[in-house]
This record gives C-alpha cells, sequence and structure tokens, in this order.
C-alpha cells in the first residue's frame, strides 16, 4: 500500500519523485499559511512539471495557474519563491480569487 | 528540495515513521525532524505540528519556518470481510486509510471480495487486533454480528487508544453486546466508546449509504465534529 498520509491522500511527493524518476524537471508549490476561507489547508501541494504536468491543488482552481507560472521560473533559476495571495476585493476578480481567503504558497524547485 | 532529501523523506513515509519537513521561509533552507539536528525550540514547535496532525508556519527566534507534517496513513481496521465491508474499504482509502480487514472465514476474507489495495488477516480477532496494534490514529468497525468474531476483537480495541470504535447492530444486539462485554470485565467508561448502533443517523438502508453514514461518523471523530461556520 502506498499513496496516503495522514492529512492528505494524494501523495503529491511521490508523484513528483516519479516524474523526476522519468527524467521530467519538477517544481512543488506548497500552501503554508491561509486567513479566512482559503479552500485547501496548510501543507497541500501542487505539482508542477515543465512539460505541463500538474497533480494536487493549492487552490479550488483559482490560483493554479500563476502559481504554475512562477514555478516555471523557479524551474529556470532554481530560486525559490514565497507568494502571497492576500486578495483585497478590488483585486479578487484579477487573480481569480473570489472566495476572498488570503493565503502563503512556497515554490521550490525539485532536485 | 534535493533529491536525498527527497528520498528520506519518501523512506521514512515507507517505514510508517513519523517526520516533518522543516522549511525555512523564504530561503528555502530544509531539515527532516527528527533525523536531522533541529535547534529545540523548532524541534518542540515540531513536535506539536506531528502530535496535531497540522502542517503549520512558525516563527522561531525570529525565524520563519514552514513545518509540513508527514505522519504515517491513519488506520481502519475492518472486522468482518461481509457486504457493508466490500462498500467500505474502498470509500476508506480515498480517505486517506490504510485497510486491514480481519476475518478468520477464509472464504469471506478473500482479495476478490476486498480488492487488493488493503491487507487481509484471516487470524482469530483477539490475536489479530492484539498483532494490529490499534493506536490513537487508528479507528476499529466490527461488522460480523457474530458475537464470537466481534467480541474479542472489541474486547482488544476498548483497551487501546484507537481514537474510533464502531460496531453493527441494533440498539437490541447492542444491549445484548454491552451485557456480554461487561460479563468479561470491560468497564462502563471502555464499552461507552462504542459508537453503537454504528454511523451517523442519516437514514442509511444500502450497504453504500451505511459506509459513507459510518465513514462521516469517523471523520467526525478524528476532527472533532461539526465546526462553527467561518465569518463571512
Amino acid at each position: 500500500m502506498s499513496g496516503t498520509t495522514g492529512t492528505d491522500s494524494e501523495d503529491i511527493l511521490g508523484t513528483a519523485a516519479a516524474w523526476l524518476a522519468e527524467g521530467e524537471t519538477v517544481a512543488i508549490a506548497t500552501v503554508v499559511e491561509t486567513w479566512g476561507s482559503s479552500p485547501r489547508p496548510a501543507g497541500s501541494r501542487l505539482a508542477v512539471t515543465k512539460s505541463g504536468r500538474l497533480a494536487g491543488s493549492v487552490s479550488g482552481g483559482c490560483i493554479e495557474g500563476a502559481v504554475a507560472e512562477v514555478a516555471r521560473k523557479t524551474m529556470e533559476t532554481g530560486a525559490p519563491q514565497l507568494l502571497d495571495f492576500g486578495i483585497s476585493d478590488e483585486r479578487a476578480w484579477e487573480v481569480g480569487l473570489a472566495c476572498g481567503g488570503k493565503l502563503k504558497v512556497f515554490v521550490e524547485k525539485m532536485g | 528540495m534535493t533529491p536525498a532529501l527527497l528520498q528520506r523523506l519518501l523512506a521514512a513515509r515507507e517505514a510508517k515513521r513519523p517526520v516533518a519537513l522543516l522549511t525555512r521561509l523564504p530561503d528555502g533552507a530544509q531539515l527532516l525532524f527528527p533525523e536531522d539536528a533541529t535547534p529545540p525550540a523548532l524541534a518542540a514547535e515540531a513536535e506539536a505540528a506531528l502530535r496535531d496532525d497540522a502542517s503549520r508556519s512558525v516563527t522561531v527566534d525570529g525565524t520563519a519556518w514552514f513545518i509540513a507534517v508527514e505522519n504515517p496513513p491513519l488506520r481502519l481496521i475492518v472486522v468482518g470481510a461481509v457486504h457493508i465491508a466490500q462498500a467500505l474499504v474502498p470509500m476508506a482509502l480515498p480517505l486517506g486509510f490504510a485497510v486491514t480487514v480481519v476475518d478468520p472465514r477464509r472464504s469471506f476474507a478473500t482479495e476478490e471480495r476486498m480488492g487488493d489495495r488493503v491487507a487481509i488477516s484471516t487470524d482469530w480477532p483477539d490475536e489479530a487486533m492484539a498483532a494490529l496494534a490499534p493506536d490513537a490514529r487508528t479507528a476499529v468497525v466490527t461488522l460480523t454480528h457474530d458475537p464470537k468474531l466481534d467480541d474479542p476483537a472489541l474486547e482488544v480495541a476498548l483497551r487501546s487508544p484507537a481514537f474510533y470504535i464502531g460496531s453493527l447492530g441494533s440498539r437490541r444486539t447492542h444491549a445484548k453486546r454491552v451485557a456480554r462485554l461487561t460479563e468479561a470485565g470491560l468497564t462502563e467508561a471502555e464499552i461507552a466508546r462504542i459508537h453503537a448502533p454504528v454511523g451517523l443517523d442519516i437514514g442509511a438502508v444500502t450497504a453504500p449509504e451505511i459506509a459513507v453514514s459510518i465513514l462521516a461518523q469517523i471523520v467526525a471523530a478524528r476532527r472533532g465534529g461539526p465546526k462553527k461556520k467561518a465569518e463571512p
């Protein structure tokens, strides 16, 4: 049996390891802090490959696109990023976090 | 994350050792707790996060760290490879449970019936349960209806720190069970831990519906039940 953890049944790190073994370039985004009605708890992960594969999530789909963009940059430079999605009402539509929650996401390159 | 650290983390997970990945923010320096030397104040935070099973950010001595909790899977022990177990097992897996089905009746306890993603024990329930040693991250559900099978499993479960114990059977069946367990020397407080009739009362009729009601009750036991609605 594999692929389960106490906090989430999705094994994103296992998926990332498998992708690395296939020769993919991989970055991981992790929710490190949330406020308000963020849909995914701290510790939720999204894995992204340079080739465009995605696994897991860091929100209800609102910010995955923006995070994947940053992840691509991190894969190029190797430099980790700490992102703030602290969304004021007037900007909420712009980045698509309509729930009004706020979160911090850490993005790092694997390997 | 370096490849070496990822491999160590996956190895800990494979060995079912609780670990925490500590990431310094924003520069991304990482430690694997408790394997790597960790400053005492940070180690205390990591211990607490593992105990709470909650990943979180902390600030220690003016430095921000993210503690990613990597606890071994929750366990669900199902006694009785019966029809309801066939519905319960595949639903428990995506909830993050490692499932073991216990049933000494070999015609019931087959991979064909239970699927290949669960462990199956055909030992007698008291022996199987003693070997499985339920801990505070384990839920136990008895489904056989048969006192010869359910009771010995319950006797072990009720003296364990299992976070949930449920037992299929009507109120009448349960009243008889309580009498037998009392006779067997279990205390009123121990016996009161049994959720019976098992599952949330949602009027479940079919096996999958009963499985949903049981799993909902297990989730409630783990997460602390109904929560207040978030402030708008």
